[in-house]
């Protein structure tokens, strides 16, 4: 309130009427003023400086009620840790670390002057712990309730469900009968609704109920649920259970949609692994150990791109993709010229020649990049996720790799179907004779088309370094996964890894709530073995003679 | 019986000529320090570290002027993640190599392969990890953390301070978080806890598809009661894991994580922004200023060239493991080994958080217990901590069948697992 006083106001020449009424706001404004406001600001700040919790949660309140410009801006501060106290004298300062790193920059943070600088033992944090950061994160949701952003208004309102006293009721309430964005509506309803059901009188708690309407807030449905258990009020009991009926039926319809979604983000993620190898084992015929090294080389490339260019973590990943496919491709290219090549027909050695390769490429990593994970950043807009409602979100790093594993199989598709490459593959793969015999350079398609599957395992890594860790094993875990779904598929079948792969992601999520994680794995595998011991050529057998030798 | 007294004779000349030489020998010969732990293979990411901090502690060590007049040398081998080659790389440093000492392991597996090697050959370790607990060896120091001094502390502290009262227990699927596990599920139920409100879960070693037990866990924490996750989550598994909390809006103030093996290292290479308020329980965070902290992190930031690097717990504990090593050769004035685990009983340094580390007779050390939140620059601001130090129970005072054992290996006792009910000690080093 008293931020709105002009107390010198800028333009205090001007005469007459204005300034008369400027004096009258000033007046209105000293009455309404919380008593508060007599301790100046800046001791207010200081007040957050004691051990107490207590004491501290009751500054913060006071700081909040303020509503002094500097007050969000201290508690912004409080909560991402940059408020600190001098140990010496004990005043409340911002500190931002100097350049050598055990130095801070100090600002006195009730009034923003210059404080130089500190060791780093000068200084302490001003502790705050999980209790403390809802009581800031409430005070500064209360402030931010007018914030023009929808966007924040809505965690604002979502930070004050459950969480409202008869203090801050009254502000909601009004901000209520204002706010037009229907997500944010809902959240204030369902806050001011939830602080309702204290009333004493059973009319009013079922009036309550009647805002709840449908909401898919976790507190609202634990409230209901007590609520329809305990309230002394039949009907209010009823009216509860009624409401909840109708929240279970939405929830159980998100529950599927959410394991569906966990089903196929999973699955895409097994597809993208086995893609590269659909074309190096499933058409080439090549049991190549090394895929997941492949793999590894592409979540790598994206890790070097993104030291190239530090600052535009945004795009890097626009970049890593194709260098991923190259640097991938000419790994493959490389390992094809120099033994594949020689061991072709003989599937036991070239297991043991690509185990080989794999080790060693493990190798190579460890002693260019250390046996440390290297961190691979994650951009902006692959975080968080999409609200839907509060009981279902779909999380923007799967949702982006679904797209991208979906994009990069009919990319595949494509390019085996519709251009000259794919059609010499196909016929190198199905009769080499015939088609060295109508001049194709059977050498020349053999190492193209293992540098094209390589390459798309190293795409396959990209998407991977946004999930888990880069580090030198990160091959091993996908290599047994990529044969499970090139073998279920159907060997020489790229539909087959895509409804594989897809098929098992979905399997393996509804295991996974009956089973745990680990059973879930080998319930699984158990599944496949009965499928391959019925359907030993996979869910989409090749057929034709090539099939048959 | 001529030939018999010349042969004596002779016998007794070799054995002088041969005990002098061997004198001369000791004295310009270094003291050996046999470093264990895996340079490759999947722990290499948390124990090339622990390697590098050893390698710093035995060249201050030498710039001080060495060990009883001796040089130390370091004798690095690479286990590589290789739990049954622990136990033969231990045999190769003590047999082989002749170390005095060895620093090493990190998971209790390797730990618990290289045991009957050193209770074998007499060596001399120091385990700096926390760990399960039920265990005590003659030969083994356990500068880590047990179980009384994380796990339980920090259940504690949820429970009293943050009012706790609905439990998931999520962890990697091997002995250190079955164990734990098993500790604390028993302890929460004698407080009281309903079995309803705990839910154990394990996943695989570097388990990467965390999203359906993420949504799982806001569902069991969506019932109305305060809750809060205790993870044993081991190893790169955590990264993921962090990464689904953030994207699934997971906050610390809803479901806070609070976790017996992430620390300083593991969040290096995560956005910690939205982790914001999760927390760890440990006896050491890099963030706690005392000087000699601070000291210390120069000090290894100057060794390892690089001020990104950051230092953690186990660390720590190779600092205080090797400071009482250090004290106890000195008191003993040899580094026999017999001598040694006699002369470091009782022997205290100071800990880099302040407060001092005793070894207690029954090898394992006092600890202050820490709880750290995440702050967004990766690093632990300390919330809570116990007002003194803790001793290491060796043995839980929770479950079944090890409440009545103690451990304590000075005369006349030396046993690690005396039953004080039956009077019996049964030899055995695993339950």
């Amino acid at each position: 309130m008293s931020k709105e006083i002009p107390i010198t106001s800028p333009h205090g020449r001007r005469a007459g009427a204005e300034s008369l009424a400027g004096l009258l706001i000033l007046l209105l404004g000293l009455l309404l003023a919380p008593p508060a406001h007599a301790a100046p600001f800046s001791d207010q700040v200081q007040a957050l400086h004691t051990s107490s919790s207590a004491d501290k949660a009751a500054a913060v309140k006071a700081l909040g009620a303020t509503g002094h410009p500097r007050a969000q801006k201290v508690l912004q501060a409080m909560l991402d840790g940059r408020l600190f106290h001098q140990v010496d004298g004990g005043t409340v300062v911002f500190a931002e670390k100097g350049g050598d790193g055990y130095q801070y920059r100090l600002t006195d943070a009730a009034t923003g002057s210059d404080l130089g600088t500190a060791e780093r033992w000068g200084v302490r944090r001003v502790k705050i712990n999980n209790r403390l950061r809802s009581e800031v994160r409430q005070t500064l949701a209360a402030l931010r309730l007018q914030n023009p952003e929808p966007e924040a208004r809505l965690t604002a309102a979502e930070d004050l469900i459950g969480e409202l006293d008869p203090d801050n009721t009254a502000l909601v309430e009004r901000r209520l009968t204002e706010e037009s964005d229907p997500a944010v509506r809902a959240a204030l309803e369902a806050a001011v609704g939830l602080a309702r059901l204290d009333r004493e009188d059973p009319q009013a708690r079922a009036g309550a109920i009647a805002l709840l309407d449908g909401s898919l807030y976790a507190p609202v449905r634990s409230r209901l649920e007590t609520l329809a258990e305990e309230d002394p009020a039949p009907e209010v009991r009823k009216e509860a259970a009624a409401m909840l009926d109708g929240i279970h039926t939405r929830l159980a319809f998100f529950d599927g949609a959410e394991t569906l979604f966990f089903g196929l983000s999973l699955g895409s993620v097994l597809m993208l692994a086995a893609m590269g190898l659909a074309i190096t084992f499933g058409v080439m015929g090549v049991i190549n150990m090394a895929h997941g090294e492949l793999i590894m080389i592409g979540a790598y490339t994206t890790y070097v791109v993104q030291q190239l260019m530090p600052g535009h973590i945004g795009w890097s990943l626009a970049v890593a993709i194709p260098a991923a496919f190259l640097v991938s491709g000419a790994f493959g290219v490389a390992m094809e010229r120099s033994v594949i090549r020689f061991l072709y027909g003989r599937p036991l050695e070239t297991l043991l020649a690509t185990f080989g390769i794999s080790l060693i490429l493990q190798q190579l990593v460890r002693s260019v990049f250390t046996a440390l994970n290297r961190p691979v950043e994650t951009p902006a807009w692959m975080s968080g996720s999409l609200q839907i409602n509060p009981a279902f979100s779909l999380t923007f790093n799967r949702l982006y790799i679904l797209i991208f594993a979906l994009a990069v199989f009919f990319a595949l598709l494509l390019v085996l179907k519709r251009t000259s490459l794919g059609l010499k593959i196909r016929a190198v793969t199905q009769n080499r004779q015939m088609a060295r015999a109508l001049g194709v350079r059977s050498n020349w398609v053999d190492a193209l088309t293992f540098g094209l599957g390589s390459g798309i395992a190293g795409v396959a890594g990209v998407a991977l370094s946004q999930l888990t860790n880069v580090g030198p094993n990160l091959g091993q875990a996908y290599i047994v996964d990529s044969f499970l779904v090139v073998v279920l598929g159907g060997v020489g079948n790229l539909w087959g890894t895509l409804v594989g792969g897809l098929s098992l992601g979905v399997i393996n999520k509804l295991l996974e709530p009956m089973a745990g994680a680990v059973l879930a794995k080998v319930l699984l595998l158990g599944l496949i073995i009965l499928f391959i011991q019925r359907r030993p050529r996979g869910l989409f057998p090749q057929r034709g003679r090539a099939a048959e030798g | 019986m001529r030939k018999g007294r010349i042969g004596k004779a002779l016998a007794a000349l070799v054995a002088t000529v041969g005990l002098t030489a061997g004198v001369a020998h000791a004295e310009k010969d270094p003291i050996k320090v046999g470093v264990l732990h895996s340079l490759s293979g999947t722990m290499a990411i948390s124990e090339t570290t622990l390697k590098d901090t050893m390698l710093m502690l035995i060249e201050e060590q030498n710039e001080q002027g060495g060990l009883l007049g001796r040089k130390l040398k370091p004798v690095v081998v690479d286990p590589a993640s290789d739990w049954p080659l622990f136990a033969e790389k231990a045999r190769e440093l003590l047999a082989k190599k002749k170390v005095d000492v060895i620093f090493g392991s990190w998971t209790s597996v390797s730990r618990k392969s290289v045991l009957p090697v050193v209770e074998e050959l007499n060596g001399l370790m120091f385990y700096p990890v926390q760990y399960e607990g039920e265990e005590s060896s003659e030969n083994i120091f356990y500068t880590g953390a047990a179980p009384n001094q994380q796990s339980v502390p920090a259940v504690d502290y949820l429970m009293n301070e943050v009012g706790v009262e609905r439990w998931v227990l999520e962890g990697t699927d091997y002995v250190f978080p079955r164990t734990t596990n098993k500790i604390l599920k028993q302890y929460l139920v004698d407080h009281g806890v309903a079995e309803a409100d705990i839910r154990i879960n394990y996943t695989p070693f570097g388990h990467s598809d965390w999203q359906s037990e993420v949504s799982r866990i806001k569902e069991f924490g969506s019932q109305g009661k305060k809750t809060a996750v205790v993870s044993t989550i081991n190893g790169d598994a955590n990264v993921p894991f962090y990464k689904e909390l953030a994207n699934q809006d997971v906050s610390a103030e809803d479901i806070p994580v609070i976790a017996m093996s992430v620390g300083e290292q593991e969040l290096s290479g995560i956005d910690t922004e939205p982790l914001v308020g999760h927390m760890a329980a440990w006896n050491y965070f890099m963030s706690v200023p005392t000087k000699r902290n601070i000291q210390f992190i120069r000090q290894w930031h100057d060794h390892i060239g690089d001020k990104g690097r950051v230092t953690n717990d186990p660390m720590e504990a190779h600092y205080l493991g090797f400071n009482m090593w250090v004290k106890a050769v000195q008191q003993a004035g040899t580094t026999d080994v017999d001598a040694v685990k006699d002369a470091i009983i009782g022997v205290s340094v100071p800990n880099l958080t302040g407060g001092i580390a005793t070894m207690m007779p029954n090898h394992h050390i006092t600890k202050p217990v820490l709880i750290g939140e995440i702050q967004p620059d990766g690093q632990f601001s300390v919330v809570w901590e116990t007002p003194g130090t803790v001793a290491g129970d060796a043995w839980s005072d929770y479950l079944p069948g090890s409440k009545d054992l103690i451990a304590d290996w000075r005369n006349p006792l030396s046993c690690g697992n005396y039953n004080v009910e039956t009077g019996e000690c049964s030899g055995q080093n695993v339950e």
